[in-house]
Parts: structure tokens; sequence; C-alpha cells
């Protein structure tokens, strides 16, 4: 019998034992490895004579196959009747608790900031900023407002020195004188911001948010104001139809001006929006002044549109069924978490506004 | 402004309903506020007779009252009224009543032992006049035989509260808001020809205004009524003003309100015989004093507008009268005082002296300068009327002239802003019903503005009136076109909204508070800024604009840990302010974290917050927000509120040129004087105005993919270094060695105290080696290997550990 017959025989008849992992192992580096038997067996080949060479070689492979299999179906056997060892043994109750995960959230009114910048994005405004500290002239005087103007009793300010030339913007629309003043015509912006007025009780909260409104333009008239909120609210609102009404009113930096409500009714105790007949005031609106633009350096009578301001936690509590305005600005940790928006909900337009 | 249906109808022909007049005053901008039925309950207050009294059997003052009620039993009422007797005609209030005055609901109560079966009325308490002695006596001829009726009239007009906008002091008086239905189609306006006085006495009393600068009167009418009797007011006007919610006074004062509500023009009545020798109108000298009907002293500037006498002041003029020479019921002689005070002056000094009154807010407003007379005869007639006496020649002082403003209108202005046609027919008629006087001058109208108007300047008002008068509805939807020329956000704001969702998505609840704060919080997180005060603050506890967001965070943190969390993770991102002036803020991102990252559960073992949580969320989320955090560089300088050895500063590169944040352990200082109990607070500042803007796009950031296929190696090295050596410079003397082959260093390892000597730390590094070429052998390795070493050595004065 030839050495590697032999070699076979004797291999095949210790891999019939009962063998462990590391028994195999060895079998199989005594074989194959850098020094194994079918490893030296393979070196001789080249010391072979031609004739019996071929035969030779094929017979080694054959047998190298044969062995190899073997080991690797036992080596694969032991593998897998450890595995089912392990699994037999490895039950765990699963309804133990999960690891702790602790989620962030948006508050409602920068969430609602964001759905209001991505519904006017749509429509092509851009987003503009103003500071949050203003002077006088620019929150009064520039608005069409000046000194010893009734008007000026609707907004009680905060003031930051005795002569009342700093305070803390009494609206959003001083953006709107700035910048006018910045760029040249056309302008189209909303300008969402913090304001301010001295006034704290259930329903007046003395810091509050609005979105401004500015379009202006060769031929803005008052039929693009009432396309442009009508748009709005009903993207806002997620509503195919809503009802809104247009109402005459005075502001001192839009003329014609107006207010505009919505049709709303209460249902099992929840707020409809855009049907019944009640209506809610949201906003107000109307044709920038010539006044105004005259103090922007902005010509009257080439240029006109409309300008809005809407109230953001007013239109936040209405979509997400808030009650409370002051519990806004409360940072009660149960609130927060209870009316706060996932960081992943980013309001877009093929997406959707929520969820 | 409030008005009664009924009131209206006194100028308004109507049959319309309630309901369509509600509708209508709101579509043309007189805003209906409220409506409210006062009536409702009243018919519940009986005419009623005292049948006989007895003195309460346990209390001296009180009488037990049978009251015949009209029904078949006689009440028992207890009553402590003095004129409770025998045979008085009353007011009866039974049971469930709702006592006007007090808003009280009364119920049969037992009253020292006796039980009263509701309450006979005083006059007072059903807001019929101030007297508040004794219950109300009734005229026995006039009502014995109503006993059992009820004694308010059935009023079917519903209190209307109107919300008129300031530019429309036109429509505080109700023939103004008759005006505006009519122009609107809503019944049609009865323009009552006003009777005139007719007199051949003069006004006497002398009437100088003087003529100053900034004189706040231009024209004052006045006229004397001698000889008259100031009485209530009869049952009619008593009424009127009682449906609009005003109490009656006197005639005199009832007369004037009323004609004031009625066509919107405020009168004053002095007693004549308390003026000495002549009214001047002057501006008031410093340190002027009177006392007003307020019954208020007050002391005036200089320059304010008052209506004086030879002995000094007798009233604020268009604000409040004198109590020196108020009208009283003995009063005997009036000057009847109509005038016109300038808007400006009329605010300036009402703000100054902090007053508000009825006529203050009409004058301010401005008053129609030409009803100067129609005031005067409509109230002298009335006070004719009722209190008798004989009226003057109406006297009219003036040092200006008024002309009625005119405006050249385009009739297609309306059009332009609009967006909708009106007729040349309609637009005629609109404007002549709202009083405009118009004439064609060939394309332009010329338009005579009406007195009462004095919103109306320019051409843009004509278009407004026309719209509110034509209707709002009447706008056509132009819908909006889907089109972006610009970039909806800037790179600025695109930051701010990648920071906001990126803290928010590393566990912190987002919160939103106040930009003002308390001081005392304030102080302790201010660090170099200056305080910045407001001058009228709601309250001491939020008197300042704050300096850091901290300030408030840390006291709502504390707010929730009363409310029994304990770990707590919140943030907010707006502004902090560094100045008074505007743009004197910065865009922060402020976050707090309190408490513990992990409470023991069956699974995971406990753990503080701690700096290197704060330090992964700042990191982490400025690499979310497009920064490489390679080039990050991290110091241990941080603002006093930071614990000194636990927080740290970051800048976006080496350059240390702004700092992006700052991050570490609250001071513990402050956690003990704010009286905060946490295991841990950790917190964070991100300035957003200090991050310079990424330049290139996401699309630009993307750098060519690169990576090796050649094998790696890691390395570990352990070396001693002083106590003051950064890990941070660790790292870079490695990566120093060559940015090609070391592909990445992690710190494995920190550890101080046995083996090691004083003052000096083990920092165990892994390096991994890999090249982009080769497979590196282990000369190639080994060469590395050392120059790591020698580098490190160099660079730190750090010893390789053997």
């Amino acid at each position: 019998m030839s050495d590697i017959k032999k070699i076979k025989e004797e291999f095949l008849l210790k891999l019939k034992g009962k063998l462990n992992l590391s028994e195999i192992n060895e079998i199989k580096s005594n074989l194959f490895g850098k020094n194994g038997l079918i490893s030296s067996q393979f070196k001789k080949i080249g010391s072979i004579t031609e004739k019996e060479r071929k035969k030779f070689a094929s017979d080694l492979n054959v047998i190298k196959d044969e062995l190899q299999n073997l080991i690797d179906f036992k080596i694969n056997e032991i593998q897998n009747s450890e595995i089912n060892k392990k699994l037999e043994k490895e039950k765990i109750d699963i309804t133990l608790p999960e690891r702790n995960f602790v989620r962030g959230k948006i508050h409602p009114v920068s969430q609602t900031i964001d759905e209001i910048s991505s519904i006017f994005s749509e429509i092509g405004f851009s987003v503009e900023e103003g500071p949050d500290v203003e002077n006088e002239y620019n929150n009064f005087t520039a608005l069409n407002t000046p000194d010893n103007h009734p008007a000026r009793d609707m907004h009680d300010t905060f003031y930051l020195d005795e002569k009342k030339e700093r305070l803390l913007r009494t609206h959003t629309s001083p953006v709107q004188i700035r910048t006018m003043l910045k760029d040249k015509p056309p302008f189209k912006i909303i300008a969402p911001g913090r304001t301010y007025r001295s006034d704290s009780d259930q329903t007046h909260s003395p810091m509050f948010h609005q979105v401004e409104g500015l379009h202006i333009d060769k031929d803005i008239n008052m039929g693009h104001l009432k396309g442009c909120l009508n748009y709005f609210i009903k993207e806002f609102f997620e509503v195919k139809k809503i009802k809104m009404r247009f109402r005459p009113s005075h502001f001192p930096f839009t003329e014609p001006s107006a207010e505009v409500d919505i049709g709303y009714e209460i249902k099992d105790g929840k707020i409809k929006i855009g049907e019944g007949n009640q209506w809610l005031e949201i906003l107000g609106c109307g044709m920038v002044h010539p006044n105004v633009l005259k103090n922007v350096k902005v010509d009257p009578t080439k240029f006109q549109g409309y300008a809005f301001g809407i109230g953001i936690d007013r239109l936040a509590m209405l979509k997400y069924g808030i009650n409370d305005l002051r519990a806004f600005f409360d940072c009660d940790y149960r609130w927060l978490n209870h009316f706060g928006f996932d960081p992943l909900d980013v309001p877009t337009n093929y997406r959707g506004l929520s969820r | 402004m409030k008005i009664t249906f009924d009131w209206l109808k006194d100028h308004l022909s109507t049959n319309l309903k309630e309901e369509k007049l509600l509708e209508q005053l709101t579509n043309i901008g007189l805003e209906v506020e409220s409506v409210e039925n006062l009536s409702a309950g009243l018919d519940l207050f009986k005419v009623a007779k005292i049948e006989k009294t007895e003195k309460h059997p346990n209390a001296d003052r009180l009488k037990v009252c049978d009251v015949n009620v009209g029904e078949k039993e006689l009440k028992k009422v207890v009553c402590g009224a003095n004129n409770a007797r025998d045979g008085l005609i009353t007011i009866y209030a039974p049971p469930g009543a709702v006592v006007p005055k007090t808003k009280t609901k009364l119920v049969v109560a037992k009253i020292r032992g006796v039980t009263s079966y509701g309450m006979l009325c005083s006059e007072s308490e059903l807001n019929l006049s101030d007297e508040s002695e004794g219950i109300t006596e009734l005229s026995k001829s006039k009502y014995e035989k109503s006993v059992g009726r009820s004694y308010f009239p059935k009023s079917s007009s519903n209190l209307i509260d109107l919300s008129i906008t300031p530019n429309r002091p036109d429509c505080l008086g109700i023939k103004g808001i008759a005006r505006d239905l009519s122009a609107s189609g809503f019944g049609k306006i009865k323009n009552i020809k006003e009777k005139k006085i007719k007199s051949k006495t003069n006004q006497t009393l002398k009437v100088k205004i003087n003529k100053e600068n900034n004189q706040g009167c231009s024209v004052f009418g006045s006229c004397l009524i001698t000889n008259v009797k100031n009485t209530e007011s009869p049952q009619w006007l008593k009424d009127k003003l009682v449906s609009v919610g005003q109490k009656p006074i006197s005639a005199i004062v009832d007369i004037t309100n009323y004609v004031m509500l009625d066509i919107n023009r405020p009168l004053h009545a002095y007693d004549a015989d308390k003026i000495e020798k002549g009214i001047i109108v002057r501006n008031s000298k410093l340190g002027e004093e009177f006392t007003a009907l307020d019954n208020k002293t007050y002391k005036l500037e200089k320059g304010m507008c008052v209506i004086s006498d030879n002995e000094g002041v007798l009233g604020l003029g268009g604000i409040i009268g004198g109590t020196r020479s108020g009208t009283e019921f003995d009063t005997k002689n009036i000057l009847l005082e109509s005038a016109y005070f300038d808007p400006k002056s009329i605010r300036k000094t009402a703000k100054k002296l902090n007053l508000d009154t009825d006529a203050k807010f009409r004058f301010e407003r401005g008053i129609d300068p030409l009803s100067i007379e129609d005031g005067l005869n409509k109230a002298a007639l009335l006070i004719k009327e009722i209190c008798g006496g004989e009226i003057s020649k109406v006297d009219i002082q003036k040092i200006e002239i008024y002309k009625n403003k005119e405006i050249k209108f385009e009739p297609s202005l309306f059009e332009k802003i609009s967006g909708f046609k009106i007729s040349t027919k309609e637009t005629l008629k609109i404007l002549d019903d709202l009083g405009f006087k118009s004439k064609k001058e060939k394309k332009y109208l010329k338009l005579t503005v009406p007195s009462w108007r004095p919103d109306i300047t320019q051409e843009v008002d004509i278009v407004e009136e026309l719209v509110r008068i034509s209707g709002y509805d009447r706008i056509k939807i132009i819908d909006p076109t889907k089109e972006r020329t610009k970039s909806t956000l800037t790179q600025s704001q695109k930051l701010f909204h990648f920071l906001q969702r990126a803290i928010a998505s590393k566990g912190y609840l987002e919160a939103i508070t106040w930009s003002f704060t308390d001081s005392n919080y304030n102080d302790y997180f201010k660090g170099t800024n200056k305080e910045i005060k407001i001058v009228n603050p709601i309250s001491s506890e939020l008197g300042v604009l704050r300096n850091s967001i901290f300030s408030n965070l840390i006291m709502y943190i504390n707010k929730n840990l009363d409310r029994g969390f304990k770990d707590l993770s919140i943030f907010e991102i707006g502004p902090i302010f560094t100045g008074y002036n505007p743009g004197q803020q910065k865009i922060v991102v402020c976050g707090l974290s309190a408490g513990k990252k992990f409470r023991s559960s069956w699974i995971d073992k406990e753990r503080n917050v701690d700096l290197f949580d704060v330090k992964r969320d700042v990191v982490q989320s400025l690499v979310d927000a497009g920064y490489n955090s390679n080039k990050f560089f991290i110091d241990s300088e941080t603002p006093n509120y930071y614990h000194p050895g636990k927080s740290g500063r970051l800048f976006l590169n080496k350059e240390k040129e702004h700092v992006a944040a700052y991050f570490g352990e609250i001071h513990p200082n402050i956690l003990k004087n704010i009286d905060l109990k946490t295991e841990s607070l950790v917190g964070f500042e991100i300035f957003l105005d200090n991050l310079k803007l990424p330049k290139k796009t996401l699309n630009d950031q993307k750098i060519k993919f690169n990576v090796s296929d050649f094998q790696k190696s890691e390395r570990d090295f352990a070396f001693i270094v002083s106590k003051d050596v950064k890990a941070q410079d660790l790292i870079n003397a490695v990566s120093s060695v060559d940015q090609n082959l070391i592909s990445n260093i992690k710190v494995f390892d920190v550890y101080e105290g046995e083996n090691i000597p004083e003052n000096q730390k083990s920092i165990a590094i892994s390096v991994t080696i890999q090249s982009f070429e080769k497979t590196l052998n282990d000369s190639d390795l080994e060469n590395i290997n050392n120059l790591i070493i020698k580098t490190v050595e160099d660079k730190t004065g750090a010893k390789i550990r053997s």
C-alpha cells in the first residue's frame, strides 16, 4: 500500500472516532499544515517520474478532497451541535424592559415656525429676521405710527431707556422696515420671531411669537393677499376647504387693513377648523401704507403690496389643541414631553407638514 | 363703544333684524365684540306694597315686613331700611333674582332667626341712582295699581359693544355709526334737522383763548343757561343712558353725556357762578395745581392746555373738569362749553398725568371741529326743556379757521389696490353717503372730506372707504404662484435649524423661555457682559434682558427637580443680549443636563451625567451641522460659572478666532446659592454667530472616495507625561508624524497613582497605521514606531513607559 493510501486509511479511522473541535483541528494541521502529511506528499510530486506523476497527483488529490471534506463535515457537525446546545440554554425573559432611550423634543412653537416657513417657501417667500431690541423709529414711526398716535396705546411697550428710544419690539413689523431699507423691491419675505408686550394674564404673555409677511411688487393687490392667506391657512391646518372672512380693521401701517377670521366649530370637545358657524380671529393684514413705503424709499406709485402679521403661538394652540398660552414658556418637563415634536419630524412639502 | 339697536333707530330707519345688524357692523369694520341682554332677569323685580311692618324679635334695627307682591299670600321679608313702613310702594326682588349692582343672587335666608323671602331694594342696588339710604319709594298714585307687575319695562334691545378702531372717532357717536350703516345699504339715515337756539341775550361771561405757542385749543364755543333747576333726568333719558350701561347722575350731566354719545360731541358744563370773571384758555404754568372731578389733585407741568379763570385752573381742556366749578343739584346758572382741542396736545397731557377719561379718548382721536354749535344747540335746548331757564346766544372764540381737506382721487386706483371693479355710480354713491362732496375734474374726482373724518388724508384712504363699504367679500381670491427665485433660508438660518434639531436628537427637550430674566440669576451667568435693565418690567423678577440663557434654564431645571424629576435635559436656542442697541444680541444654543445618565436597572449600572456627555453632544451636534471634528481645538479657559477644572472651550480650528462653544460642569457655588439639589449638573453653550459658515455646499463637501485595502496594524503606546500635558497635545504630536500613514489615534487609558511619579500621569494610546501604497513590513513599522515615540517625547516631554 502506498504511503498516501496508508495515510488515508489511518486518518479515516481516526476521524471515525468521537472527536472534539481541537482534536479535529490537530488532525487538520497534521494533514494540511505547512509540514503536514498531505502537504509533504504534494511536495514530492516534482521528484516522481513522469510516468507515475499523473496518477500520483490524481490519487493524492482524491484523497486530499476526501479527507478535507470529512474534516469540514466533522467541524460543521460539532459547530452545529454546539450552537444547538447553546440555543437550548440561552433563553431569556424578553418581557424584561429594554435599555433606556431618551428622546429629545422640539418645542411646538419651533415646530410651528418650521411648518409656516415650509408653506411659504413653496410659494416663493424667503425668511428674514430682525433684532428683538428695536429703536422707536423702526417699531412705530416708520410704520406710520408717530408719537402721540392713539394706536400706540394698543401696544404696551417694554422700554430700555427713559427716553423711550430703545424698546423690545412689539410686533415683527419692524422687519419690514429693515428688509426694505436693506434691499430693493420686489420683496417677498416672512419674518418669524419673538415679540414683546407688557401684558400678562391668562391669555396674554409678555413674550409671544409672530410671523410677519410682506410681498411688494408692481401689481400686488388685495386679491393676492386673500389668495396667499387662503392658501396658507388651508395648508397649515391641513384641510381641503377653509371658511375665511376678511373684515375691515385698522392698522396704521396698512391701508386698507383687514382682520381675518376663520370658521370653526367645537365637536366632541375638540375644535374643528374650517367649518362651523363660529368665527375666530387669527391675523391682521392689509395693503402696505404708502407712507410706510415712502419711509423706506420705495416709490408707492411704482410699487405696492401687502403685509400680514400672524400670532404663531395662537396657531400652534389651535392646531395642536393647547389650551393655555402661558404653559408655552413654563418649561414643565411633562408639558414639553407631551406637546414637543420628534426632531426627525421636519416639516417638508413632499413628506407632508406633520405625520 | 356701547350702543343699542333702539338708539340707532333714532338716526336710522330700518326694518331689518338685529341679527343682520350685528353682521353688517362687523362687515363694515365696526367689529361687534359682545352682545349682552341687560334686561335679562330684570322682569323678576316687582312693584310691591308693604302691608304691615313689625319690629324684628331679635334685632332692634331690622323689621319684618309683610309684602304684597300681587300673589295670594303675602311674602315675609326682613328689611333694615328706616323708610320701610306700612303702605309703602317699593320694589321687591324674589329669591333667585340677581341684584344688578352687586351681581349677587338672592336666596331664602334666615336673618337672626326669621326667614326672609327675598329683598326690598334700594335705588342704588338697582343701579337706578346713587341713593343707597333706604329702599326705593315709588309714587302711590302712579304705582298702586301696578303692584305685582314687573318694575322694569321689557326692553328688546340688547347692549352691543363695538370695538371702534382708533381711526374712527366719528363712530364714537351713534349718529356716525348710523351713517356708515346707511352707506352700506343697511337702513336709511334720517338726517334730523337739529333745532337752533333762538336768543336775544348775549353770552356775558368773557371767553378768551390765549394766542401762544402750542395752544391746544383752537375753538371755544359756549352759551350761558341761567336760572335752571337741576333735577333728576326724565325717565326716557335715564332709560337711554342705562340701556348703554351708563349711570344717570343729574339732568345736566346726563344731557351732556347723552349728546356726547349721540353725536360724539363732548361738552362740559360749568357752574357759571363759580367762575371768577371769565374764562381764559391758556397753557399751564409749571407747578399749577387743581382738583379734578375724580377728586384727585394734579400738579401740572408747563404747557398743558387748561381752562382757567382769574383764580386759577378750572379744568384740563378736553380731558377733565375741576371740582371748583362743577355742577351740582343746586346749580342755578350754567356755562356750557363746546370746544375743539388738538389731539396731540390732549394725548401728551393725559399721558404725562396718567389720566384716562371718556372725553380724552374722544378728543385724542379727533372730534368734528364743525360740531361745536350742533352740540351747544342740542344740549342747551334739552337743558331748557328739562331744567327750565334762559339760554344766551352762542359765543364762539377761535384762533384758527377750519378748512375741509380736499383730495384729488383717481378712480382707477381702486381696482389697482383692491383687485376688483366698482362702477363710477357706486363710487359716487358711497362717497356721498359717507358725507364726501365730489366734483369730476377730467379723470379725477375732487373730493371734499367731511369734517368728522380726520383719518382721511390721501387717495388710498378713499380706496379703503370704497372697499370697506362695498364689502371685503367682493375681493377675489388670486391663487399664489408656486415659484421660488430665492432660497428660503440663509446659511445661518439653516445652521440654526440644524443645530436646533441636532441637539434635540441628543435627548434634550427644547424649551422656550423669556428673553428677560431675574437679575439675581443673571448675575451668576452674565460673565463679562453688562446688565441690561428694562425700564418698565412686569415684575422685578423679570427686570433685565438675559445675558445668558443659563439663568432661565437653571431656574426651570430647579422647578422641574422640585416636581420630582431627577434626570432632566433641556435646551433653548435663542437670543442673549449684550447691549442696549438693536443688533447687540447673539444666538446661542444652551443646554443643561441634570442627574444621572442611567439609573441602575436590571441591565445597566448607574452613572451621573458628566462633562464628557455634554462634550459629546456639543461635538457631535457641530459635526451634524457640517463641521469637521478633526480640526476642533479644545482648551480649558471658561467663564466663571463653569467648574474651573471640569469645563472646556471649543474652537472650530487651531486659529482660535472665536469661541464656538463652552461645556462643562456648572460651578458648585451657584448650585449651593440657588439651592439646587441634583447628583450632577452639566451644561453647554454653542455660539452660532461665532461659527464660520461652511462655504462649501453639501455637494462640495464630499471629497473623493479614497480608502486603502492594504493591511493595517495597530500599535499601543503608553507615555508618562506631566499632569498638565493634554491628551490633545499627545494626539497632535502623533498625527504630525505622518498623516498619510497614521489613520486613527485612540486614547484607551489614562492613569495616575501607584507606580507613576507624582505630578505625572500615564496616557495609553492606540495608533492605527496603514499605507495607501503597500503592506508595511516589520522594519517599516519599527521605523514609524520609533518616530512616534521620539516625536511625542520631543514635543510633550513624555517618556515612553517600558
